[in-house]
């Protein structure tokens, strides 16, 4: 135990001195980040306290459907925590810098395992338990849990995230003993990332909203029936439901928590076996590299006929940059994610009631497609915030070369900026011209989206690198890590900022437009029409200008 | 080929460098020693571009860094003590890529590339991502890579760190072709054989100031140190007693 806590203490350490060295000077960011999460749990916790405040409002079925909803909540999050551990195990057993360290000293085994599942289950499941925070907050006060709730929370959660835990950190031991851990990282990203991707697919192609709709039962004994079956009965998530149901709205049964606890208990009794048995194996597994042998010329060959116009730095730049890409598995396993965003968003559109039923006025349907475009931005920021914003603080480790060569940074701003932007732009007029056609839009609504939101995506990417340039991560290896830092957060904020700016713009033609069109009359081209979209090229050209203008000032500044 | 006025570098209140002034003359093989934290690393980043000074001018062929860095940099060859390049690129990838940041590509580009891979017995390992190389293979890619573009100065920080005798042999004959063709070299190392043997002159510095300069000869004559070694003569510039020191702390 005496070494448990020596192999816990670095970690302890450079906890305390993050927070101690953030309290000295960072109190504007402290602020903002703190702001942000409070108003997203007051978010999450505002919407599901009127869900619920609803729900209790309804006799005999509302406790079930409070039941149902945990359920599902639990279960989506034992899912992600699997999915979760099993990724962050393989840095944390095999691939952690301190693993030399302890591995070449007598420190006990059993203790070596503790630490690192405990390390393991803080690195991955953060995240979900401060997000259940607001949840369980909801069901407290809905159901007047009392004093003792958040005590009896903590005793139900805590098992369900180091089951898990254990569960990721075995799936992980045995696949480094299989494959050498460079190649299991590679395989882990690309399956854990299209399991993920599977799962959003799946619950969105089964269309939950139509739970919501009673009337799509035969009758109400089926509704219950369908409310009353548990997803599964073996499902640790039931129990944590069961437990958290049965001490709110009665009858509360031990049982539930003990079999629990004691799951979580033989689990890492098992965890600890399968470790002693197959972890000096695994480690020396994962000190082999992942030899890879590459002759392909590929990417040479693509490039170069259609970039002869270029300088020979910015053509090997873009060469370069594409070959990292696809061949980092971690790097382009994310398009599965996005293809299925794409899907998703489509299939959103597809499915909004305007086109089924009643006639749906004009009116509406060009609002929707006047509004997509602001949820298209979002989401081409979103992208942007996760492609474009990591590429300076990916070149960190290497700019001891780009810095000591005569290479313009300008160059390689404009590089970073069009390897970026070019995919960004198909995709954003692949989404707004397929879900105009969707909408059935008319073609004044048609040029005003594409001509928008060509602009956006300009602005958008620009902004992206900017901000990636002035709050470069240049210590984080792991690209997914580097949007949800406080540049990535700050980046965000400004792109819905400039959205709704563009929105507020265009939405006076726009409505002026729509009511030409209500009453039959030609639309008439006047200064007040053509002026906001004047205004909306203005801002979106100092959108893209500026941030790479700074971004460039900044990146001049650095040292290393 | 390379002078330095009033070099300064500081990080707030701390002189990692104070005020150097140095002159490399062109085909020389120069030597910058220390003890750790002196400020070497520091001074030759500077040189290469990577570190802006807080004051001081930097001439490379007579040419102001900070005022004309593209101009000045086209001539350099930077070699750093770590070497961290792009993982998921081949050997041969590599050493294009540096290539073109120097505006170079083409036949010449590959036939120099093979030349050099060659030279340092990597050809095997050309079209391997990098992220299987050793650490010595790195190095070794690094140091290639520096005499990609036919460089007119070579800046060296620690340069066998990490390299197999044989490999070490390779660069040290590598330098003396370099110089003895009109190049010029100034390196900083631990290893002070190396730089005894090696090079024309030596510049020490401590506390961010160069506290000896010259040949051996006159080192020897500045601190008038009889026959002493290199190691003999850096201790006693240096404070040499930590070392004496040690032996009392492994008997303890």
């Amino acid at each position: 135990m005496v070494s448990l806590f020596t192999v816990l203490g670095p970690k302890w350490r450079t906890a305390r001195a993050r927070l101690r060295q953030g309290r000295q000077g960072r109190s504007g960011k402290a602020i903002i980040l703190t702001t942000v999460g409070l108003l997203f749990w007051a978010a999450v916790f505002g919407v599901l306290y009127r869900v619920l405040a609803y729900f209790r409002g309804v006799e005999e079925i509302g406790p079930l459907l409070a039941s149902k909803l945990l359920g599902l909540m639990l279960l989506s999050f034992l899912s992600i925590l699997l999915l979760s551990n099993v990724v962050t195990a393989l840095s944390s057993f095999f691939l952690a810098k301190d693993l030399d360290l302890l591995v070449s000293t007598p420190i006990d085994w059993l203790d070596l395992y503790i630490a690192k599942l405990g390390e393991t289950l803080v690195h991955s499941s953060w995240m979900v338990a401060l997000m259940a925070v607001p949840i369980f907050a909801a069901y407290g006060v809905v159901y007047h849990g009392g004093w003792a709730f958040p005590l009896a929370a903590i005793a139900v959660f805590l098992p369900l995230l180091v089951l898990p835990a254990v569960v990721g950190s075995a799936t992980t031991l045995i696949l480094v003993n299989v494959f050498p851990a460079r190649r299991t990282r590679d395989l882990l990203s690309v399956i854990t990332i299209a399991a993920a991707g599977i799962l959003v697919l799946m619950f969105r192609l089964i269309r939950p909203e139509q739970l919501a709709r009673p009337e799509g039962f035969r009758n109400l004994l089926d509704f219950i029936t369908v409310l009353r079956t548990p997803t599964s009965p073996f499902l640790p998530s039931e129990w944590a439901t069961r437990s958290i149901m049965g001490f709110l709205v009665g009858p509360f049964d031990w049982l539930e928590l003990i079999l629990l606890w004691s799951t979580a208990g033989a689990f890492v009794v098992l965890g600890a076996v399968l470790h002693a048995q197959l972890y000096p194996t695994g480690f020396t597994k994962a000190q082999e590299g992942a030899e890879r042998f590459v002759r392909g010329r590929l990417w040479q060959r693509l490039i170069a006929p259609t970039t002869w116009f270029l300088s020979v730095d910015k053509r090997e730049f873009i060469v370069k940059d594409m070959k990292l890409f696809f061949r980092d598995a971690t790097q382009w396993s994310q398009l599965i994610l996005l293809a299925v965003l794409v899907v998703i968003y489509l299939f959103n559109i597809r499915a909004l009631p305007l086109f089924s039923g009643e006639q749906v006025p004009f009116f509406f349907i060009t609002l929707v497609s006047f509004l997509n475009l602001g949820l298209a931005g979002f989401v081409l920021a979103s992208i942007a915030a996760r492609f474009i914003f990591p590429s300076i603080s990916l070149e960190g480790r290497q700019m001891w070369l780009l810095r000591s060569s005569p290479l313009d940074l300008r160059a390689l701003l404009w590089s970073k900026y069009w390897t970026g932007t070019v995919p960004l732009l198909v995709l954003a007029l692949v989404i707004t011209v397929l879900t105009n056609v969707l909408l059935r839009a008319t073609g004044f609504m048609m040029v005003v989206s594409v001509g928008t939101i060509l602009l956006l995506t300009l602005a958008i990417a620009a902004l992206a690198l900017g901000y990636g340039a002035v709050y470069p991560q240049f210590d984080t290896e792991n690209a997914a890590q580097i949007p949800t830092s406080f540049g990535g957060l700050i980046f965000m904020m400004t792109t819905v900022v400039l959205l709704a700016i563009v929105i507020v713009l265009e939405a006076a033609p726009v409505y002026t437009y729509l009511q030409a069109m209500r009453n039959d009359e030609a639309v008439r081209v006047s200064i007040g029409m053509v002026l906001p979209f004047v205004a909306v090229v203005l801002v979106c050209t100092l959108a893209t200008a500026i941030p790479l203008r700074v971004g460039l000032q900044r990146m001049e500044e650095y040292e290393f | 080929m390379i002078r330095l006025e009033g070099l300064t570098k500081r990080y707030g209140t701390f002189s990692a460098v104070d005020g150097i002034d140095l002159h490399v003359a062109r085909g020389e093989l120069f030597g910058f020693l220390g003890p750790n934290g002196a400020g070497k690393t520091t001074t030759l980043r500077m040189i290469a571009g990577i570190l802006r000074p807080t004051t001081g001018r930097i001439f490379l062929r007579d040419v102001d860094l900070i005022a004309d860095p593209r101009t000045a940099k086209a001539i350099l060859g930077f070699i750093p003590d770590r070497p961290f390049v792009y993982e998921k690129l081949t050997g041969g990838e590599f050493l294009r890529f540096v290539a073109s940041l120097y505006g170079q590509d083409g036949d010449v580009v590959e036939h120099r590339i093979n030349e050099l891979l060659d030279v340092f017995e990597l050809t095997q390992w050309r079209d391997e991502l990098v992220e299987s190389y050793s650490h010595g293979m790195r190095q070794k890619l690094i140091i290639s890579s520096a005499f990609v573009h036919r460089p007119e100065l070579i800046v060296v920080d620690e340069p066998m760190v990490g390299l197999d005798p044989r490999g070490a042999r390779l660069l040290k004959d590598l330098f003396r072709q370099f110089t003895g063709r009109g190049g010029t070299v100034l390196m900083s190392t631990h290893t002070l054989e190396v730089a005894q043997a090696m090079c024309d002159r030596i510049a020490i510095i401590q506390n961010g100031r160069i506290v000896a300069r010259g040949s051996m000869a006159e080192l020897r004559e500045q601190t008038a140190a009889g026959d002493a070694s290199l190691e003999d003569l850096f201790l006693r510039l240096t404070g040499g007693a930590a070392v004496r020191e040690l032996a009392a702390v492994l008997e303890d």
